[in-house]
């Protein structure tokens, strides 16, 4: 958890140190108290003294009452900028490093995971700091000042009774911890079984319903419930012991000191009674401030298992380095015939058993339309996460213009391309934007290039029909539209750059058929000098393509114009087989 | 196969984060205010009826305990006295140590039912919060399907979570401090007005005002934490979105800009939380200010007082701890209420949800199917949706022999999984009639209906749990033969045979499956429980074309011998069909075989032909 620090700027630590500054001064102040107190006692006790004495002890004893609370006031200021500088810090760290990741890291974590750790984790972290500027470096340093000016006041009875106190004090906390801590930890997970449960039963709901299982659902949930009933009774009975218990400490305490001082002053000569008499007074003052330290220092202890989780689960994200490194050309050095060529090029996801693909080879030519075709988990989709460098190839060069795509800048890369994924996704804002996407130069004729990419992805219809048109707001997770008019706006982003390369990653199933007839027919004019990469499901989608790619559980089975592989290669026969009806194939 | 893709109980858009910020009920964090503060403790209160008891005992404990606490500081002072007496002459030792002995029982005696005031609370907090679960779990079960279109699953998993922990929460930390709080109040009042007037005037005077001084801030920090939640909610959202489009945002170097606006929700968020936090930590220094000068004042007139011979020193003593007795319950006050608040409205979400109309009580309907054929009808069946202007289904007649296969087609929308909900009696029918074997399924139960039936939808349904459980479900009595006979009639021994643990391997967030391969173990399913009539609602749609003839196999088998709906956008799924009806707003609009329907060049034909037109 400390390592986290490491983070934090300099003018942060500095500003931490002026906080620990002040913290002493209010310590001093603190412990001034019960001084002024004892002045008081003093001059009561002693015959014959003025009133204006006390009144001026107590003069003393509001200043430092003010001084002390002026103090903790800039502590708690300075606290609360360190931890709000820190957590910003943080934020921008992993945000940076998050955008920079690949695929590969971004799964490895999970989307759902990254967002706790950019939020929740944060704001605990920030937190604790905070509360360990304020409380953390006050508790050591009052009760080791107040442990100073106690064995100052003689009688060391009183000093072994607070001994005592402490050493049982902290028996006591540690001893509850170690039984309840366990059982707390473990409440996040049997919580998650219930949600994991009653998701389920949700998800479900019309199996659950159809299979007359509504019982068997409902004692699986039973089960989870008595689970974590049963283990947040028992963490919490334990855990109640601890207030009770310090009462009993500290009443205790008190009531030693005062049975201890009752025999010391019955013990001691005349001259000494009233001294001791004030001296107890005092001493169960700061030794009351030192039982409070420790508890406080306690308490932060029980909370660190927590934060150090937090902090831990960030430090990972800011460290993991990108798998993907840049390069270092803009274009390429070369003029070559062939846009996109695979050499031999293997790959297999990092925990993976098998590779996802192996040995393919194929070139691109400019202007080239290839497809690629195969069953679910065929690795369609990763050969175009290849080529835009979302992932490495394991094995094997994946080249554009006759470069190896690592040896581009990856910012160079991806101007290259207009890429459609198989979900669209759209970002908050309105359409227009989301058609100029990535777009940072926003030249005057952007708006006619918007429109010009929204009438070839059939999506202009839609558009001219809202109020706003292009300005028409685009919903968090675009719930406002529907699965073909994202997809379609997603398609019109891509045509907007106008790219040398298109990827299209199963881009048109969630259109109906007409749609995408029309739309592949507005953008065969368009991509007419651009290489296109289709992947898709449909045949009737790709065979007109200048090559189709026959992919089969990683490997490259067959390649060919429709026609060809109909003839020769027998997945793609039966995958056509499964679509359309041999008539219909061969007419 | 593919080794991301398919995940069980993947579902993303369930973990929206529930209430941001981490750490509940911050201090000076606005309570969330329930709508209905009177109605929904009236319910929260008959909702606890059945632990009154340990209720009741938790707020006597808690007012006794107190009462005992009063008696601790006169003890304390009565021995400060005994020892100021002495000083002069002797300490009068014995007298002391009554003094003490009694002091430790009271003290004693008063821990022990701290304890137990907190044990009976606890007790009932997490009794309470286990019946609620236990009842938003049930009622799931109880509402109408359509209720779940109108709200979202995380919503109802907040409320079995979040909501009920809210008010567990609420429960332990304070309700039952009240009754402490209230005696100790009125208790450290009375004793320190019976001590000394004076000094009692002067420690609560200065309390209140420290109090006030404290309600101020806590009213101003508000506002600060409810832009701090603004901000952060922003913050999520934002990062969410950039996480989720993390391959468009780099595909389309869209980096830059996505930091510019993270960098100004930062700043804002930076800016807020250093507000908020800053002014609820002044909570602290405050209330040491307000404890030193209670302190300053008790020394000060304490002391002007013992000088003038008024008081004995052992008041003095005693009144530094009656400030902090006195204290103690105001500020309890102050998070009591803010605590009530928090946990009404917790505890109304959760009596929102159990207030949720139920379907229908059937437990009247005793008429049972027995040997059912398999023979369906559906008759001049209508019906709308809630809060819809247009019926989804007109005029909808149509009849299968036991045994035959009808196929449903038709463009989205046009009501096909509809006939599936009504017949299933998932929505209930409005005008018209649905028979089975000559029954009205209104006349009967609906499990009655549903054990008529087996189906198979497109999104697979697996649960964490083996192979072999989710196969079985919840049928008893099924032999591992049965099981092993499914599977292989669905094509999955081969699969099987491959894991170590066979059928008991445990499906959970390692083990990948295919969706093909999730979508035999359904079918698996579906034939264990082995019901006279299938529904086949789009079930070979989310798998690809290749695998789907694998599937196809298993669901011929399935269909052998039991009448079955179909319902497919894919045609060459149901060109075998028996019967194919073509649906298009509500209506049947073509009726017959694959052959007569292209014979009939209409609607049908040209959806069949657009599948494979070429592009020009």
């Amino acid at each position: 958890m400390i390592k986290i620090l490491k983070y934090m700027r300099k003018q942060d630590w500095l500003l931490a140190f002026v906080a620990t500054l002040f913290t002493v001064t209010r310590v001093f102040f603190d412990l001034r108290l019960p001084e002024y107190m004892k002045q008081i006692t003093e001059i009561v006790k002693t015959e014959g003294s003025s009133m204006s004495a006390i009144l001026s002890a107590g003069g003393w004893m509001l200043l430092s009452a003010l001084g002390s609370f002026v103090a903790t006031v800039v502590v708690v200021v300075l606290s609360a900028r360190v931890a709000s500088c820190f957590a910003r810090r943080l934020r921008i760290l992993q945000f940076d490093s998050v955008t920079s990741f690949s695929m590969e890291e971004i799964n490895r974590f999970s989307t759902a995971s990254l967002i706790t750790r950019s939020t929740n984790d944060i704001t605990q972290v920030q937190m604790y700091l905070a509360i360990v500027i304020r409380i953390m470096i006050a508790a050591p340093i009052t009760a080791g000042w107040a442990i100073v000016k106690i064995t100052n006041q003689g009688a060391p009875e009183w000093s072994i009774a607070m001994t005592v106190a402490v050493v049982v004090l902290l028996i006591m906390i540690s001893v509850i911890f170690a039984f309840a801590m366990p059982r707390f930890r473990r409440i996040q997970k049997l919580t998650d079984n219930i949600n994991r449960i009653i998701r389920e039963h949700l998800i479900g709901i019309r199996v659950v319903r159809a299979y007359n299982a509504q019982s068997y659902q409902e004692a699986k949930f039973e089960n989870a419930n008595e689970e974590l009933t049963h283990n947040n009774l028992t963490a919490r009975r334990i855990m109640i012991i601890l207030n009770p218990g310090m009462g009993i400490v500290m009443n205790g305490l008190s009531i030693a000191i005062y049975w201890i001082g009752a025999i010391l002053i019955d013990a001691a000569g005349a001259a000494d009674k009233i001294i001791l008499f004030s001296s107890m007074i005092v001493f169960m003052n700061y030794a009351m401030q030192i039982v409070m330290s420790f508890m406080r220092l306690s308490m932060l202890f029980a909370m660190a298992p927590r934060v150090a989780v937090s902090a831990n689960r960030i430090q990972e994200v800011i460290e993991t380095q990108p798998t993907i490194l840049d390069g270092t050309l803009v274009e390429s050095p070369m003029d070559t015939e062939t846009e996109i060529e695979f050499r031999d090029v293997s790959f297999r996801y990092p925990d993976g058993a098998d590779d996802i693909l192996k040995n393919i080879s194929f070139k691109a030519k400019k202007g080239e339309t290839i497809a690629f075709i195969g069953s679910t988990g065929s690795g369609k989709s990763t050969l175009l996460n290849l080529v835009s460098r979302f992932y490495d190839a394991t094995q094997g060069d994946v080249l554009i213009g006759g470069t190896n795509v690592k040896e581009y800048k990856q910012e160079a890369l991806h101007l290259k391309f207009g890429y459609v994924p198989q979900t669209a996704f759209l970002f908050s804002g309105n359409i227009g934007d989301n058609i100029a996407y990535g777009d940072t130069t926003c030249g005057v004729d952007s708006h006619d290039l918007v429109n010009d990419a929204a009438s070839v992805a059939q999506i202009n219809e839609f558009i001219d029909s809202l109020p706003d048109r292009f300005e028409s707001p685009v919903a968090r997770g675009a719930t406002n539209l529907s699965g073909g008019q994202k997809q379609r706006i997603s398609i019109a982003r891509a045509v907007y750059r106008d790219p040398d390369i298109y990827l299209f990653d199963d881009a048109f199933s969630a259109l109906d058929y007409k749609t995408d007839k029309a739309l592949r027919q507005a953008l065969n004019e368009r991509t007419k000098n651009a290489t296109t990469l289709i992947v898709a499901q449909r045949i009737g989608t790709i065979r007109d393509a200048d090559k189709i790619l026959v992919l089969d559980e990683g490997r490259l089975v067959g390649m060919g114009t429709h026609t060809e592989l109909m003839k020769t290669c027998r997945v793609y026969q039966e995958i056509a087989l499964s679509q359309l009806s041999m008539e219909e194939l061969a007419s | 196969m593919s080794q991301k893709e398919y995940k069980i109980g993947d579902n993303r858009d369930l973990q929206r984060p529930s209430r941001m910020g981490g750490g509940r009920g911050g201090v000076g964090r606005p309570p969330e205010k329930p709508k209905n503060f009177k109605k929904t403790i009236k319910q929260l209160l008959a909702y606890t009826r059945t632990e009154w008891v340990p209720i009741i005992a938790a707020f006597v404990t808690a007012a006794v305990g107190a009462v005992l606490s009063l008696f601790g500081p006169r003890r304390l002072a009565a021995i400060v006295d005994v020892i100021e007496d002495g000083m002069k002459s002797a300490i009068d030792r014995s007298l002391i140590s009554k003094l003490i002995i009694g002091l430790i029982i009271i003290y004693g005696v008063s821990a022990i039912l701290n304890y137990a005031q907190n044990f009976f609370m606890t007790t009932v907090a997490q009794v309470i919060s286990k019946r609620m679960r236990r009842d938003v779990a049930d009622k799931i079960d109880k509402v109408p399907i359509n209720y779940f279109n109108k709200i979202s699953y995380g919503d109802i998993l907040s409320r079995v979570t979040n909501d009920v922990d809210g008010l567990s929460e609420a429960l332990n930390q304070g309700i039952a401090s009240i009754g402490s709080s209230i005696t100790l109040f009125f208790g450290s009042l009375a004793m320190m007005l019976i001590a000394n007037v004076w000094m009692a005037l002067t420690a609560v005077g200065i309390t209140l005002i420290g109090f006030i001084f404290m309600t101020l801030i806590i009213r101003a920090s508000r506002k600060y934490f409810v832009s701090q939640q603004r901000d952060l909610g922003e913050m999520n959202g934002h990062v969410e979105e950039i996480y989720a489009g993390h391959n468009i945002v780099r595909a389309y170097n869209g980096e830059k800009k996505a930091r510019k606006t993270f960098d100004n929700i930062n700043e804002r968020l930076r800016v807020s939380a250093f507000r908020s936090q800053a002014l609820s930590a002044m909570m602290m220094p405050i209330m040491f200010l307000v404890g030193n000068l209670g302190f300053v004042a008790v020394c000060v007139t304490g002391g002007i007082l013992v000088l003038r011979g008024d008081i004995q020193f052992g008041v003095i003593v005693a009144f530094m701890m009656y400030i902090r007795l006195f204290s103690h319950p105001l500020q309890d006050f102050a998070q009591v209420a803010t605590r009530l608040q928090s946990a009404t409205a917790a505890s109304e979400r959760v009596f929102e949800f159990l207030n949720e109309d139920e379907m229908e009580d059937e437990s009247g309907k005793t008429k049972r199917l027995i040997d059912v054929k398999g023979a369906l009808e559906f008759r001049n069946v209508r019906f709308r949706y809630e809060g819809m202007d247009k019926d989804v289904i007109n005029d909808f007649s149509a009849w299968a022999k036991p045994g035959q296969k009808i196929a449903i087609v038709g463009p989205t929308g046009a009501g096909k999984t509809t006939m599936v909900n009504l017949l299933m009696r998932f929505y209930e029918i409005e005008h018209g009639s649905i028979t089975i074997d000559g029954v009205d399924i209104q006349e009967i139960t609906r499990e009655e209906v549903r054990s008529q039936i087996c189906m198979v939808l497109q999104d697979t349904w697996l649960f964490e749990g083996t192979i072999r459980e989710n196969i079985i479900y919840n049928k008893e009595g099924v032999k591992d033969y049965e099981v092993i006979q499914a599977c292989e009639a669905v094509g999955l021994h081969h699969f099987l045979d491959t894991l170590p643990d066979g059928f008991d391997t445990v499906l959970g967030d390692e083990m990948n499956l295919s969706a093909g391969q999730k979508q035999q173990i359904t079918i698996a399913r579906a034939m264990i429980e082995n019901a006279p009539i299938l529904i086949l609602d789009e079930a070979t749609s989310s798998i690809d074309t290749r695998t789907e003839l694998i599937i196809q196999k298993a669901l011929d088998k399935l269909m052998g011998g039991r009448t079955s709906i179909i319902i497919a956008h894919r045609l060459s799924t149901i060109k075998n069909a028996d019967v194919i009806l073509v649906m298009k707003d509500g209506d049947i609009i073509e009726r017959g075989s694959h052959e007569e329907l292209m014979a009939l060049d209409g609607f049908y034909a040209g959806m069949y032909n657009s599948q494979f037109e070429k592009v020009a």
